[in-house]
């Protein structure tokens, strides 16, 4: 830190946009990484990380701005792989039915020719033994074989090894989600080793405690920009949550105070090791909250298909679901607008099992005029619909049963601003009229609707906030374990 | 409704109009002697499809891997076991009627369990469950010709008012099938379930209940048409179901059905029945062997594919 004049870039991002369709992923972001510096890099879902590493690793391209290696603009994977730039995914990426030696040979094409196994294994246990001193990889098994902590092990020493050129930068996204305490901190200390030899790495966790404890450089984004960038030292847990928060809130809502009356119509006992228990009351809007892909769509999942029965009709629907993943699990493509309204809703709709076209009709003109789903008729292919109107027909099609539950699986994802005001005012109603909406989502302002939130990390229920509790400050300490926690 | 339109939303339309020009061309060449009899004979082999090609296209319709390769081999059992039960008794026709549905429901139920508790796919899962009835239609015919009662016969073989009997109750099961289809609950379920199972389970329809129901109403189908043909030789055969392999899904998908599921048609398996009937008959008058029908077959097969899969209908 005290030279920092003489440092080489090692890689340097600028005004970078990236844009997909009307997204913006990226949109105007910096960020330069020099030789023998760990920079950790920190946000909340969607704030670009996942971004700007796919584009610092060639995968992806910049619309606008300039990426350099060490000072030459060249392009693509293979380019920044030359300039000594590595990245461990968030996914690991090997492959389960090859051996760890095989895997390594993937990464590191320079071993070839006769006997390039044992050479590989040699790479791979050396590196293996540097990182995690004592470990018991058996590099000949098969990744299959292996914990998923031993994957992600050998997955950053494979990253990490370097047989003719050591890497630059090492990019870690995540490195320690399924490691424990021990391992992680062996990893740490290595990622010191390895600055301190000159090379860099670029730090994602939602640990903050390890964010703190080994970057050198703290940068913070939100929303597709760099809103952060000082020396670790600068920082604190506190700060660097708040850092990542929205401060300025221009909206308020009143949420009502709910009486629990009677038993709860949903509950969930806590996950085995640790969380706390969901519970839902009649007329409740619920809010599953927490960093994306912490178990939310699972809950969800779990509290439907409990309550459905995969072999026999139900004669009553107590509950009904909101896809947010359209195409996985929502519209049925081959049918019109109205038949994709009406199918949770059949039952209804028929006397002894047969669909009545007129009461069909009427529904569907209903709910036409009741959510505006902009189409001159209700015959028409439900893909001839936009995205939002899509998913305003989904909604329709959960609030015309008479379940008294709707499950929603962050419905809103790429709507536009206009539908999201309009079913927020459905949802509100239905809602007063005594439905209960447990509703996961990825953005704070909906969560902010909810009388009740729960916040999930790592698959269970961490805490659960009511009232005037639910702010982004809260959401974002109780999703990211602060160290001390974990 | 311009035409252009119209042939779209209703595929059916080709397979008819390929009927109707293979009659002619036919009829023509016969001389016109052969008209009534070639229409008569075309409307009660094309029934037996039809019955068989139904089943087919519900199962179909479940969409991508969804198929019940055990048709032949239950036709063949239904066949054998009805026939040996009702032992030329008038007396017996409705109990025979009865088993062969009954061995329709066990098989279907059979194909489901393997498809559902042992996770086989459906293609694998029919194939070893045909093997197995096969078998047992083996060893329990031994040989044996036994003939169908006189008035079960007679009424396969005859017909009322120039059209066969047969004809008429494929027609019956058509149009219940049409109204199943079309009009039923049921009929949404499984057309949303061969769309997306994952969308279908998310909307609260009972999948497995509804593909369950759906094997056995396919092996049901397949096992009354064993019946009826066994009645309509004169006999059950070991190697009767064979043809109805090839058949039951060519018709499906000739007549317009979506092969990726989801989408089926009921006035199109009666064209393509008819159509691979007069095919096969017309290339009979040509005096072709049975080696070029059956690669002609399959190139008509490929060629209806190619030709549905190219015209992807504008959403």
């Amino acid at each position: 830190m005290t030279e920092p004049l003489q440092r080489k870039e090692v890689v340097a991002a600028r005004a970078i946009k990236v844009t997909f369709g009307a997204v913006k992923a990226l949109d105007g972001a910096d960020l330069v990484i020099h030789s023998g510096e760990c920079v950790g890099l920190v946000g909340h879902n969607g704030a670009g990380k996942s971004t700007i590493v796919n584009v610092i690793n060639g995968g992806l391209s910049p619309h606008e701005g300039t990426l350099t290696y060490g000072g030459s603009a060249v392009h693509g994977i293979s380019a920044a792989r030359a300039s000594g730039v590595r990245c461990v995914f968030q996914e690991l990426s090997l492959c389960p039915n090859l051996t760890v030696n095989e895997n390594a040979r993937i990464m590191h094409a320079e071993l070839k020719g006769w006997n390039w196994r044992s050479r590989a294994g040699e790479l791979v246990r050396g590196q293996l033994q540097k990182i995690f001193p004592g470990h018991a990889i058996d590099c000949d098994s098969t990744v299959d074989d292996l914990s998923i902590a031993e994957r992600q092990m050998v997955e950053i020493a494979i990253s990490f090894a370097g047989l003719n050129q050591r890497p630059k930068l090492v990019i870690l996204d995540e490195p320690t989600s399924s490691l424990d305490a021990g391992l992680a901190a062996q990893l740490m200390t290595y990622i010191r080793t390895f600055i301190g030899e000159g090379g860099s790495v670029l730090l994602i966790s939602h640990i903050l405690g390890e964010i703190l404890s080994t970057s050198d450089r703290i940068v913070v984004m939100k929303d597709g920009r760099v809103v952060a960038d000082r020396a670790a030292k600068a920082f604190n847990t506190h700060s660097l949550v708040e850092a990542m928060g929205n401060v300025v809130r221009e909206q308020e809502f009143s949420r009502k105070v709910t009486e629990r009356t009677g038993a709860p119509v949903l509950s969930m006992p806590p996950h085995p090791r640790h969380g706390i228990a969901f519970q839902a009351y009649r007329g409740e809007m619920i809010g599953l909250a927490g960093l994306g892909g912490h178990g939310q769509t699972d809950a969800l999942l779990d509290l439907y298909l409990e309550h459905n029965s995969n072999w026999w009709p139900s004669r009553k629907r107590e509950i009904a679901f909101v896809a947010g993943d359209r195409s996985l699990n929502g519209t049925f493509p081959l049918w019109s607008i109205l038949k994709n309204l009406s199918i949770a809703s059949l039952g209804q709709l028929s006397s002894r099992k047969m669909v009545s076209d007129s009461r069909e009709a009427t529904l569907g003109s209903g709910w036409k005029q009741r959510i505006e789903i902009r189409t001159p008729d209700m015959q028409n292919r439900i893909l001839s619909l936009s995205g939002g109107n899509q998913q305003k027909v989904l909604f329709a099609r959960a609030l015309a049963t008479t379940a008294s539950t709707v499950l929603m699986d962050d419905p809103m994802r790429g709507v536009d601003i206009g539908t999201k005001q309009e079913v927020y005012e459905i949802l509100r109603s239905e809602a007063a009229n005594g439905r209960t909406f447990i509703w996961y989502s990825t953005e704070m302002d909906e969560i902010r609707l909810c009388d009740r939130v729960y916040v999930f990390r790592e698959g269970a229920i961490v805490a659960e906030l009511v009232g005037d509790e639910i702010s982004e400050k809260n959401v974002l300490a109780a999703s990211f374990s602060e160290g001390e926690a974990a | 409704m311009t035409l252009q339109k119209f042939l779209t939303e209703k595929p059916w339309v080709w397979s008819f109009a390929a009927t109707i020009v293979v009659w002619v061309t036919t009829v023509l060449f016969t001389g016109g002697a052969s008209s009534f009899g070639l229409s008569q004979a075309a409307l009660t082999f094309a029934a037996f499809s039809v019955i068989v090609g139904i089943g087919q296209m519900f199962v179909i319709t479940l969409g991508p891997g969804n198929i019940d390769l055990s048709v032949p081999a239950t036709m063949t059992l239904s066949g054998t076991l009805a026939l040996k039960l009702m032992d030329v008794q008038d007396g017996m026709i409705l109990f025979g009627l009865m088993a062969s549905i009954g061995i329709g429901l066990v098989i279907g139920l059979g194909n489901y369990i393997l498809i559902k508790l042992l996770r086989i796919p459906p293609i694998i899962a029919t194939l070893s469950m045909s093997f197995i009835v096969q078998s047992v239609a083996i060893w329990s015919n031994r040989g044996l010709r036994i003939k169908p009662p006189e008035t079960l016969a007679g009424f396969a073989t005859s017909g009322l008012f120039g059209i066969p009997n047969i004809a008429l109750v494929a027609l019956v099961l058509s149009v219940i099938a049409w109204v199943l289809l079309e009009k039923s609950i049921y009929g949404r379920w499984i057309s949303a379930i061969g769309q997306s199972r994952f969308a279908a389970r998310m909307a609260g329809i009972p999948v497995d209940g509804t593909r369950l129901v759906t094997y056995m109403l396919c092996a049901v189908l397949a096992s009354v048409c064993g019946y009826l043909l066994a009645s309509f030789s004169g006999g059950a055969a070991l190697n009767m179901g064979s043809e109805y392999l090839l058949m039951s899904i060519a018709v499906v998908v000739i007549g317009g059905t979506a092969v990726a599921g989801g989408n089926s048609n009921i006035p199109g398996i009666w064209g393509a029945s008819l159509f691979m009937f007069l095919v096969v008959s017309m290339l009979n008058t040509y005096g072709f062997g049975a080696g070029f029908r059956l690669i002609l077959t399959g190139f008509i097969i490929i060629a209806v594919i190619l030709l549905a899969g190219g015209k992807k209908s504008n959403r």
